[in-house]
């Protein structure tokens, strides 16, 4: 399963620096530590996150095995206008899980 | 339910591990969106509704959909079991719903399904006082679990008491001793990087004392978890919680 919690304002005034919260699960697994039966489990974690508003990237970050399970990132941004963030992280496997806000910018 | 009993913290000095935590950790569990725990109750909402066994009916089938219909259950919970003759926690509980009411196959205990359900059923709880039944025939097995609680085990030959009674706001190596109230579970530490059970914690506990851990589901676990909720009740929930 993969699930997120985004936390964006609704509502900003145009200008407004706006903190953005994002949750989500993820077993961020090593790639170091054995099973128990001795074997390496192998490595699965985000590798990458990426936040665009209205299609313009405004925050990226790599994620390394160091990071802990289900990885809380937080950021800052300026609310320029209304539209959407969208949230993109992106596994080992290549695989991308995405979640979209809209925020509302008077 | 009678005073404290002796040896006890008084009533009017117990504190919830949240006071005694970093407030970094304390803002982190009252921020609903950066508590991880949320994770494992939006997808307890989720299986709640969802149809299992061969009996083709959901928790939602029975118990409703509201989201709200078990507010106040997780603060009452150990309760007497009259087919089994013994207390039983929410976890088995839930798995009791699953064989017998859905006909599908229990959950391992410390899955994600019986976290993410006993995690949905506590939180319509927060912010509840916890409130052990009055059930007389509860009583022996409270005992029991006082008993067990005060009892000394282990190669380091310890006993609950002595670190959570006597000791607690001392520090254990880095980490500081709580009051043991299992007012948040289950919860999310930190450390386990996981949503685990107040057995979880039990089990913990009794690793460090150096003795042998009870098998999960045992019923010294249910009896210490029975003792330990009369001893935090009046207490508020606070599940989800997180622990560093």
């Amino acid at each position: 399963m993969a699930r997120a919690l985004i936390n964006v304002p609704a509502k900003a005034t145009r200008g407004q620096v706006i903190e953005i919260k994002t949750l989500i699960s993820h077993p961020m697994e090593t790639g170091y530590r054995p099973d128990y039966n001795g074997k390496l489990v192998p490595r699965d974690i985000i590798n990458k996150f990426v936040c665009t508003y209205n299609g313009t990237e405004v925050f990226r970050a790599d994620l390394h095995p160091a990071i802990a399970a289900n990885p809380f990132i937080s950021f800052y941004t300026v609310a320029t206008e209304s539209g959407v963030l969208t949230f993109t992280w992106t596994g080992d496997d290549g695989k991308s899980f995405v979640e979209k806000a809209s925020i509302t910018v008077a | 339910m009678a005073a404290a009993y002796a040896g006890e913290i008084p009533l009017s000095e117990r504190k919830s591990g949240y006071a005694l935590m970093s407030r970094d950790t304390q803002k982190m569990q009252d921020d609903r969106t950066a508590n991880p725990g949320t994770l494992w109750v939006l997808e307890g909402e989720t299986l709640w509704s969802q149809k299992a066994g061969s009996a083709a009916k959901s928790c939602a089938g029975c118990h409703g959909n509201s989201g709200s219909s078990m507010t106040g259950v997780a603060a009452r919970y150990p309760a007497y079991n009259t087919t089994l003759r013994r207390p039983i926690n929410l976890e088995q509980r839930i798995n009791i719903c699953r064989t017998e009411r859905q006909h599908a196959t229990a959950f391992a205990y410390e899955s994600k399904e019986v976290l993410a359900l006993s995690a949905f059923v506590g939180s319509q709880s927060l912010g509840r006082k916890i409130a052990p039944p009055a059930d007389k025939r509860l009583t022996p097995f409270r005992n029991t679990g006082r008993d067990l609680f005060d009892l000394r085990q282990g190669q380091l030959n310890l006993s609950c008491a002595q670190c959570h009674n006597d000791n607690w706001s001392r520090r254990l190596s880095g980490a500081i001793i709580p009051q043991a109230h299992p007012t948040g579970y289950p919860l999310y530490r930190l450390e386990w990087q996981s949503l685990g059970s107040l057995q979880r914690r039990l089990r913990n506990c009794l690793i460090g004392m150096r003795a042998e851990p009870f098998e999960y589901g045992a019923p010294e676990y249910v009896a210490l978890e029975l003792y330990l909720m009369s001893r935090a009740r009046g207490m508020r929930i606070e599940t989800p919680a997180v622990r560093p």
